[in-house]
């Protein structure tokens, strides 16, 4: 128990993997014992994840982190394996650890080569975890790109008609930005000597002159830098115009993929600039955001046209994630404007914009991967995603028909859901830096109802095509068992969001 | 029990309500229509003893009730939400829990509780009536039970927390939020029988047009909160330094000041929620839901919580303002768009064949009074009206669903297939439904402001004084307009009440069963008598007589008693408001009377081009259809999606990868080919020969080997001696 204790973060990392390799060694054949060993291993992590939220008021701050675990990995480049959890990714690696299991649930359509897929899935898990937990740049990385792999099998493996053109697309967008990743990680860490980022925090803001013969001023090393970091997370948020990946992506990988896809990989992207453009690289920011802002705004506004275009239901559901991602790059974006600024009510903005930008993070994780298992519902049964064949499904499908309204409702950032206070704050935390461009993001905010409503009016409303008469089943108890705790953490954030603000506002204030 | 713990309370059970019959009791009517009229019957309990303690306070205004409690952490600080319990909100909560508790019980009848299923019946459908057989072998087609019957107690409980939730809120972000889950609830009730195309339609339509206006109040919240740090009334509105600074610091737009803007804002939220021009297109659409969502939220409650937001933030609106000088920018916008609207609505109600759109129509334009009363400044005169106004148009809402009832049944029993809500259709049902007639018409003639007996008139004529002392443009077109608010509803009255049936469903109508009756006679009550509570002290012969208590208690919200504008009597406005109302009433009968065509209104010949201008609503629709919706369509669809996403930004794409390729063939056949496996062959071609040559070495013949190794150890010898030498 006491090993428990100091290891909290290396369980939930690594639970996962243990659990693919468990199932690559063991010669598992059932269907059901995979799934079960899947789905357990995973919920390893969940479990572990709730009980240290319990523990950690309790928990020990160091360096800001909390259940910080320290080892050495490359000593001669002073990479480390470290790890740290704080109020900033505490809601993400819940989120992580809670739809994985819901996902894994979520795949029962999932019949062809059923064992690799809950391996990959499971890597997944570890390499998203990892980018969440990582505290040194190096780890980081690795993690961000072992996320990347699993996730292209997934998708040209499992994935719909046009998989191969999809999952190329995504990796090669992703490996684009990626390059300028790497390059800068190990620009930042041999020019300051560590890769630990409790200490780049420290050292490479105030780095006055660069160790490294690369015969650049050390402004414009860092601006490049910058740039490198921004255009990799920017392209994963995805931002306007880096985001035609995601349609694609979206569109083809199962349903369990574009859950985790939309539901938590995107974050990975929100969260890269949280935890280290905005800190690492202040001044920059400071600098570039007003242009940070206007690509935030032209992806809550042409997300949601580009949703509003679709006659396929998920690509409809795959470009309102551009919209909503949208207000977290605004959220961000507002952040590095009024950042360290010394006017307190400049810096009480920033601190509202960023905590809308994270838990617009964790609401759309829980609306988009709700929607996207809705849309995977609807077509097990109907084999089509075509919004034109449907039509008048109320009537036959109650249930489904009442927890996509409320699901679609939690999408679309009706108030007394969870949706709208993150959006609150962000419009609220922006508007006095950057109003025109919050002004403007409501065009967005007006064609996100448009879209949601224009899906529930053809599935749900009108005259019942008499096609699905007879043929449509109401949702399961397995799908109601995906879907419920969704719905049920989008309510409680709507009605009572201090349960997680509070955690979120603690990281928040100690960075400004 | 404490009366703050009771206001918290107030809007619970009917959310607890919804929750309830939604997971557990949706296959038990009655169990659901019991938790639900139980639940607000708990609210309307709670409301009165609000009230009951309210008229004992003093000096509620300036020491209103109400608790606060922490909700989002903001930094260091929370933003905090509660309740607040002042006049303003005493009155509001009144109106609110009676409507609400009569609708409910009204529903029950409307929805055919007790009565068989129809075997035609389908979800998502109106009920299409059972068939029967009675004792003597007769089969008889009767009224047969809403197939969603519990649903639409679930939703209509929601939409009442919603609205309770909105009223004892004491910040501007927990009425936003029931603001907008009224929205929702509209939406799903609206379409509540979402099978019809109509319906389905005018349910995004109301949904979205509503939301034009709710983006621009969410950036009044965030302007107002940013500014002063809170969204809570008191912090703001009952801060005469906060408001000073608000009205005299320039806002980035074209100057003007904070305060205007903020109230140009939430006020942009009102013309959506109280659909008023130029966003008033979904309200008519809106009848499309059942009758008595008809009455809840598109008379008594949802459109009153847009009026009631700028009753709220009257101080804001007018902040720098004092009786007798210019008007603010945003008393202006609501002077003249409440004017306007009034006028506006009244013509097209002038033409409307459905007796819910006539209704509809009228709605929109008493709520134009309202909006435009306050532009002018007349606080209480429009607090008076949103109460009169909920409750006549309550009753008269459900009193029309009563005849469309009535109808129906007369339907079933001619087997004609005619539509039940056509007035033309209709005409003496004053026999065959008089209780319902009655009742109508004690609402009519409240709408209508018949002098002294109506409530409506009392609050109407306040309104009208008020415009006559501040704007006589204002005054004159409300006064037009309530001409020809007598004179539609005269026609309405006259066409479905008066003269002969002009079908035979309208012979064979049914009076409706006593649970709907009921609520329509205690409506009528306050229709009548809502007005007694507030006769102005100059009126003549009257004034001072009875107590001007609304004036008083709603007039200490703004912190001096009574009236602002007007406190002497003048008599044009009084003969204007009795001549418009009597003379319309007249009119409307006179030229209705004869009416005896049901295909054709007999104005529609004399009135030509007129009249089919107005039918089709001065065709606002058409042109958003055109300037607005389908642009916005194209623009999605073929300008972002088609050619920037699939055409410009995928087409770099692969116009990038179509370059990666080509340079790969590139350097496949100009250096993979000729070089790399050039040279890759050669080093293959020349080991081997080197092993050709060498195959001598490998004779297999031991001596040979034993030879070589002599020799080379010979070598090694030597050079391992001459190198040691060395060293």
């Amino acid at each position: 128990m006491t090993w428990l204790e100091s290891h909290w973060l290396t369980v939930i990392l690594f639970a996962p993997t243990a659990g693919a390799l468990i199932l690559l060694i063991l010669p598992v054949r059932s269907e059901k014992s995979i799934r079960a060993l899947a789905v357990g291993f995973s919920s390893i992590s969940l479990v572990c994840t709730l009980l240290l939220w319990a523990r950690f008021e309790a928990a020990p701050i160091m360096g800001g982190f909390r259940f910080v675990e320290r080892a050495e990995w490359f000593g001669a480049i002073h990479a480390f394996y470290h790890l740290g959890i704080d109020g900033l990714s505490l809601p993400l690696v819940l989120l992580t650890t809670l739809l994985t299991p819901l996902a894994l649930l979520a795949s029962a359509s999932i019949k062809a080569n059923l064992k690799a897929y809950m391996v990959l899935f499971l890597l997944l898990e570890t390499g998203m975890l990892g980018v969440f937990l990582a505290l040194d740049l190096l780890l980081f990385f690795v993690f961000w790109e072992v996320g990347l792999v699993p996730m292209y099998f997934l998708i040209s493996q499992w994935g719909g008609a046009n998989r191969h053109y999809a999952a190329l697309k995504f990796i090669l967008y992703t490996m684009g930005g990626s390059l300028g990743l790497l390059l800068a990680i190990q620009v930042m860490g041999l020019s300051s000597g560590t890769f630990d980022l409790v200490e780049l925090f420290q050292r490479w803001p105030a780095l006055t002159h660069l160790s490294l013969p690369l015969g650049l001023p050390l402004g414009t090393v860092k601006a490049i830098a910058f740039w490198a970091f921004v255009i990799a997370f920017a392209i994963k948020v995805p931002v306007w115009p880096f985001h035609t990946w995601l349609p694609d992506a979206h569109t083809e990988a199962p349903t369990a993929g574009s859950m985790i896809l939309a539901g938590v990989l995107l974050k990975l992207g929100g969260y890269g600039f949280i935890r280290l453009v905005l800190p690492l690289f202040p001044n920059e920011a400071q600098r570039f955001a007003p242009g940070l802002a206007v690509l935030a705004v032209a992806a809550i506004i042409f997300g949601a046209l580009g949703a509003l275009a679709q006659r396929d239901f998920k690509r409809l559901v795959a470009y309102s994630s551009i919209n909503h991602m949208g207000f977290v790059v605004l959220g961000v974006a507002a952040a590095a404007l009024a950042w360290r600024a010394a006017d307190p009510q400049a810096r009480l903005d920033a601190n509202l914009a960023l905590n809308g930008a994270v838990l617009q993070m964790f609401n759309h994780g829980l609306s988009a991967a709700g929607m996207f298992f809705l849309v995977g519902v609807i077509y097990d049964r109907a084999h089509t995603r075509d919004l034109q064949e449907f039509g008048g499904l109320y009537a036959l499908l109650p249930v489904y028909g009442t927890v996509l309204i409320f699901t679609a409702m939690a999408s679309l950032g009706l108030p007394g859901l969870g949706g709208f206070v993150s959006e609150f704050l962000v419009v609220r935390g922006a508007w006095p830096q950057l109003t025109l461009a919050t002004a403007l993001s409501m065009i967005g905010l007006f064609f996100t109802g448009a879209y949601i409503l224009k899906a529930l009016r053809l599935v749900l409303h009108g005259p019942l095509n008499p096609r699905w008469q007879g043929i449509l089943k109401d949702m399961n108890g397995l799908e109601l068992t995906v879907i419920l705790p969704l719905i049920g953490l989008s309510l409680l954030t709507g009605l009572w969001p201090a349960w997680l603000i509070g955690m979120i506002n603690q990281a928040v204030a100690t960075l400004f | 029990m404490p009366v703050d713990t009771l206001i918290w309370l107030l809007p619970l059970p009917p959310l607890l309500a919804f929750f309830a019959i939604m997971l557990f009791t949706h296959r038990r009517n009655g169990l659901s229509h019991g938790l639900a009229i139980g639940a607000v019957t708990l609210s309307w309990l709670g409301s009165l003893v609000v009230f009951w303690r309210a008229l004992q306070a003093q000096d509620l205004a300036e020491h209103p009730w109400g608790a606060q409690l922490n909700w989002i952490p903001t930094g260091n600080t929370w933003l905090q939400i509660g309740t607040q319990v002042d006049p303003l909100t005493v009155v509001t909560l009144f109106f609110v829990a009676w409507t609400i508790l009569m609708i409910f019980i009204y529903s029950v009848g409307y929805h055919n509780y007790g009565q068989p299923r129809g075997a035609l019946d389908r979800p998502g459908l109106p009920p299409q009536g059972a068939e029967i057989q009675d004792g003597h072998g007769h089969r008889h087609r009767v009224p047969s039970v809403e197939p969603m019957y519990a649903r639409f107690f679930a939703l209509i409980s929601l939409f009442a927390f919603a609205m309770y939730l909105l009223v004892v809120s004491d910040n501007l972000l927990t009425l936003y939020i029931g603001w907008e889950v009224m929205g929702l609830c509209s939406y799903l009730l609206i379409g509540f029988w979402y099978a019809r195309e109509s319906a389905r339609n005018a349910a995004v339509k109301a949904f979205l047009t509503t939301r034009v206006g709710d983006v621009f109040m969410l950036l009044g919240l965030a302007a107002l909160y940013t500014l002063t740090g809170s969204l809570n009334y008191r912090a703001i509105l009952g801060n005469p330094q906060i408001l000073e600074v608000l009205a005299t610091t320039a806002s980035p737009i074209a100057g003007v000041s904070w305060a205007a803007l903020i109230g140009l804002l939430l006020f942009a939220g009102t013309v959506g929620k109280s659909a008023q021009f130029p966003l008033h297109i979904w309200l008519p659409d809106a009848m499309e839901g059942p009758t008595p969502v008809s009455a809840m939220i598109h008379a008594a409650t949802m459109v009153s919580a847009g009026v009631y937001l700028m009753i709220r933030f009257f101080p804001l609106l007018a902040a720098g303002w004092l009786p007798g000088q210019p008007l603010t920018l945003p008393m202006t916008a609501m002077a003249a768009i409440g004017a306007f609207t009034a006028l506006f609505a009244a013509t097209i109600g002038l033409v409307q064949r459905d007796i819910k759109r006539v209704l509809a129509y009228s709605t929109i334009s008493q709520l134009g009074y309202m909006i435009a009363a306050l532009g002018i400044g007349a606080y209480v005169a429009a607090t008076f009206h949103l109460v009169t106004h909920a409750f006549f148009k309550a009753l008269l809402f459900l009193a029309s669903g009563s005849v469309i009832h009535g109808m129906e049944h007369g339907v079933y029993h001619s087997g004609e297939h005619l539509d039940a809500q056509d007035m033309l259709n209709m005409g003496g049902l004053r026999h065959k439904m008089p209780w319902t007639f009655w009742t109508f018409l004690a609402g009519g003639l409240s709408l209508a402001g018949f002098p002294l007996v109506t409530a409506g008139f009392w609050s109407k004529d306040e309104i009208l004084a008020s415009a006559f002392e501040s704007n006589l443009l204002v005054f004159i077109v409300l006064g037009v307009a309530a001409l020809l608010t007598a004179f539609y509803t005269m026609r309405q009255i006259t066409l479905v009440f008066l003269g002969k049936p002009r079908s035979a469903a309208a012979a064979h109508a049914h009076e409706s069963r006593p649970v709907m009756l009921v609520p329509l006679v205690v409506l009528a009550v306050f229709a009548m008598a809502a007005g007694w509570v507030g006769v102005p002290h100059y009126f003549p012969v009257l004034g001072g007589q009875l107590p001007n208590w609304f004036g008083a208690f709603v007039g200490s919200m703004l912190g001096h008693e009574g009236e602002l504008g007007h406190a002497v009597f003048t008599p044009t406005p009084l003969m204007v408001s009795i001549v418009a109302s009597l003379g319309g009433l007249f009119l409307g009968w006179w030229v209705y009377r004869t009416q005896q065509d049901r295909l054709q209104d007999v104005l529609a010949r004399p009135l030509g081009g007129l009249y089919r201008l107005l039918e089709h609503k001065y065709y606002v629709d058409e042109f958003y259809q055109a300037v607005f919706i389908r642009p916005a369509l194209w623009v999605a669809e073929v300008f972002f999606y088609r050619w920037l996403d699939l055409g410009l930004i995928d087409g770099i794409l692969h116009g990038l990868a179509r370059v990666g390729v080509a340079v790969g063939n590139l350097f496949r056949e100009v250096i993979d080919r000729p070089v790399i496996n050039g040279a890759g062959d050669a080093l293959a071609e020349g080991t081997r020969d080197v092993g050709v040559r060498l195959r001598v070495l490998q004779p297999g013949r031991l001596q040979v080997y034993l030879l070589l190794a002599l020799v080379a150890v010979i070598l090694i010898g030597l050079a391992f001696f001459y190198y040691v030498g060395m060293v």
